[in-house]
């Protein structure tokens, strides 16, 4: 059906530089999730792929075939929009079926599509009502039926779901993952989100200042980041960082100690470290253990109870913010002091320049 | 509902000073402002005879007549007020000096002497309709209307296709020099019109439009503040929307008829209603371009009843009442788009 391909993509904006060559290949069907910092250039990569944006230089190519001249109209995608762009002088049905009438599809083929992408969609009772009659929810609804009646080769979604309250979010979050297995087109989707991206994709592309930070599944991202960036942006709470400098290097793993002397074992490939060196180890907050028996010294902060779950702000002696997730209730107290467990096959360890130390087990396989 | 609305007090239900002050200031501006349209709608119905009269009346009264045997003219007819003849109706036949001749109708053949201070002129409302209908018959009204109707029309259509066309650009499209483009635009506004009659002229002379209704169409259809208005306006009307339809396999042409067009009606109301007065209203630059009667414009022809000698007021009065009505009902019916158009684009 629709593979897309990026190869060297760059936009400039005057001098100012704003995607810097970005490659990268979006497999036929694949859901792929574009995630980032505001500011990073995933809407504009978006916009590049639709058409809507000019490519400075490298070449786009939809199924093998260069589109970089072709208007966004003739490549054959739909978008969705963050702010869904009904138009507001035409009923729902008239905003569905404006695509169709534009390439002069016949009237009942028109009525037809439009009246299965309806019932798809459960919006068949508001066909003759206008945007502004409708809710939030039922017109994001309108905005996908809009991309779903004009059966294109590849969706594109531009954060869509960001207008929309916590609770209808999860919905339609369901919707659009239902949709792409019914519907099995490629989709692209731009979201700040990183929980829309863990929940929804097939393949994450990480992007920071116009640059691909990493490519993968949503697993991946999390148990192998391939920078610090990637570790901090994916999984939430953020991940804990510590800065740390290495001890000793063995074929299994290095220790690092921090100020106070304290040391840690990490099991990551010790390729391209010294003793010496200056690095920052990262664990997730829900790999930590905290007890009074073992581990790192902390003092609590603030405790967060959810109920399920709960979550420990704390801070170690040399100023380290460390927040910890534990199932569960707990007894702790805010001001407490207690110690913090790193197990070592969770620790990741980062460089001077971000870049990851390959992890040699990880946590959720072992 | 309506009456409630309008009844609304700022006391509660009764009348507070303020309520007193909003009344008066309203129906003050009112007088002003309806007081002389309907004195001149009054005044189109009077005869010749009544308009010349002094003091001059509100109501359009005329002295009545009666035709008396022996007599050629009908002759007015008097009340008197005072004398051996009090309360009878005369007609008079001449007045000497201080003195009215006057007859009785019934009785043609005795006149009467009465002094002209115990006379009272019998008068009673009467629509002159004829001031109408003459200019029907013995002028070519509806050819004066005919024109001004089709420059109107024309000019319009011409210049909110041609002004939102440029605002189109000018608001969604970027490209070099846009903003100088547009200042450009703007600053044609400070050019005064009159400077400009000679060089246009010239130009509708030399492409051959003199005496064409198109000599005062064309050179009106590209206007600055149209231009501004709709500019102003598109602006507010989110790209997204126009991403969306280029999506959709809209052409730009398609994105703008379709999509900003419509979305710009209230702007484009205000223009209209702007277009419609400045083209219906418009004197000067038509008595320049057009010199041939059968081209004239209604407010041409207005201009043409005002003689160098002599003045027919009964048609001038006329004729003005049926030039305001075309764009009193323009106005009446685009009205609600006004204050919505002018308070979203911030143009006056």
């Amino acid at each position: 059906m629709a593979v897309v391909e990026l190869d060297k993509l760059v936009k400039d904006y005057g001098d100012m530089r704003a995607i810097h060559g970005v490659d990268l290949t979006i497999e036929d069907g694949e859901f792929c999730v574009f995630v980032g910092p505001s500011g990073c250039g995933k809407s504009t990569l978006l916009r590049m792929i639709a058409g809507l944006e000019e490519i400075s230089s490298g070449e786009l190519r939809i199924d093998g075939t260069c589109v970089n001249e072709q208007r966004a109209a003739e490549r054959g995608l739909a978008m969705v929009f963050q702010t869904y762009a009904l138009y507001p002088h035409m009923t729902v049905r008239e905003n569905l079926g404006f695509g169709l009438e534009n390439i002069k599809t016949p009237k009942d083929e028109i009525r037809r599509r439009v009246d299965e992408a309806a019932r798809m969609l459960q919006i068949g009772d508001y066909l003759d009502r206008r945007p502004k009659q409708l809710s939030g929810g039922q017109r994001q609804r309108v905005a996908i039926g809009r991309a779903v009646v004009r059966e294109p080769k590849v969706f594109l979604f531009d954060e869509p779901l960001s207008n929309l309250d916590a609770e209808l979010r999860v919905v339609m979050r369901g919707e659009i993952s239902s949709l792409h297995r019914r519907l099995g087109n490629t989709m692209i989707y731009v979201t700040h989100d990183q929980v829309e991206a863990m929940t929804m994709a097939d393949k994450i592309v990480v992007l920071k200042a116009g640059l691909i930070q990493q490519v993968g599944s949503p697993l991946d991202l999390y148990n192998r980041p391939a920078n610090q960036f990637v570790a901090g942006f994916i999984g939430s709470p953020r991940m804990n960082f510590m800065a740390m400098s290495v001890t000793k290097v063995e074929s299994d793993g290095i220790v690092v100690a921090d100020t106070n002397g304290r040391s840690f074992t990490a099991a990551v490939s010790p390729d391209g470290v010294a003793p010496g060196d200056a690095v920052t180890i990262g664990v997730r907050p829900e790999h930590l253990e905290i007890g009074s028996e073992r581990g790192h010294p902390v003092t609590v902060e603030t405790i967060e109870q959810l109920g399920g779950e709960s979550y420990l702000y704390c801070k170690d002696a040399d100023g380290h913010p460390i927040t910890v997730h534990k199932s569960g209730q707990t007894k702790i107290k805010a001001g407490d002091a207690a110690q913090v467990f790193l197990p070592e096959e969770s620790i990741h360890v980062f460089k001077k320049d971000g870049t990851a130390l390959t992890r040699l087990r990880i946590g959720e396989e072992a | 509902m309506l009456w409630s609305f309008i009844s609304r007090t700022r006391g509660r239900n009764r009348f507070d000073l303020t309520d007193w002050l909003t009344w008066g200031y309203l129906i003050f501006g009112m007088l002003l402002m309806f007081g002389p349209v309907l004195w001149v709608a009054m005044s189109s119905f009077k005869t010749d005879a009544a308009l010349s009269e002094y003091p001059p009346s509100f109501l359009p009264l005329a002295t009545q007549t009666a035709m008396v045997k022996g007599y050629d003219k009908p002759l007015p007819l008097y009340e008197i007020t005072a004398g051996e003849h009090k309360g009878s109706v005369l007609a008079q036949i001449r007045r000497i000096g201080l003195n009215a001749q006057m007859v009785d109708p019934a009785h043609p053949d005795e006149k009467i002497n009465v002094k002209i201070g115990d006379r009272q002129p019998k008068r009673e409302l009467t629509f002159a309709w004829d001031n109408y209908s003459k200019l029907f018959k013995r002028f070519n009204f509806m050819r004066y209307f005919w024109n001004s109707v089709f420059i109107t029309v024309v000019a319009t259509v011409i210049t909110v296709l041609f002004n939102s066309m440029a605002a189109f650009a000018l608001a969604k499209y970027k490209f070099r020099g846009r903003m100088v483009v547009f200042l450009l635009i703007i600053a044609t506004l400070m050019i005064p019109p009159t400077i400009n009659l000679v060089p246009i002229y010239l130009v509708v002379n030399e492409l051959g439009l003199v005496n064409t209704p198109w000599a005062v169409i064309w050179p009106a259809v590209a206007t600055p503040t149209g231009v501004f208005l709709l500019r102003q306006y598109m602006l507010t009307i989110p790209d997204d929307l126009l991403d969306a339809a280029r999506m959709d396999h809209a052409s730009e042409w398609r994105v703008y008829w379709r999509i900003v067009l419509p979305l710009a009606a209230p702007a484009i109301a205000v223009l209209v209603i702007f277009s419609v007065m400045w083209r219906w209203n418009e004197f000067l630059w038509p008595l320049i371009v057009l010199n041939r009667s059968e081209q004239f414009t209604l407010q041409l022809a207005l201009n043409a009843f005002q003689g160098d000698l002599q003045t027919s007021w009964s048609g001038l009065l006329a004729m003005t009442i049926l030039t305001l009505l075309p764009i009193t009902i323009v106005f009446a019916i685009l009205q609600k788009n006004i204050t919505a158009g002018i308070a979203q684009s911030g143009v006056k």
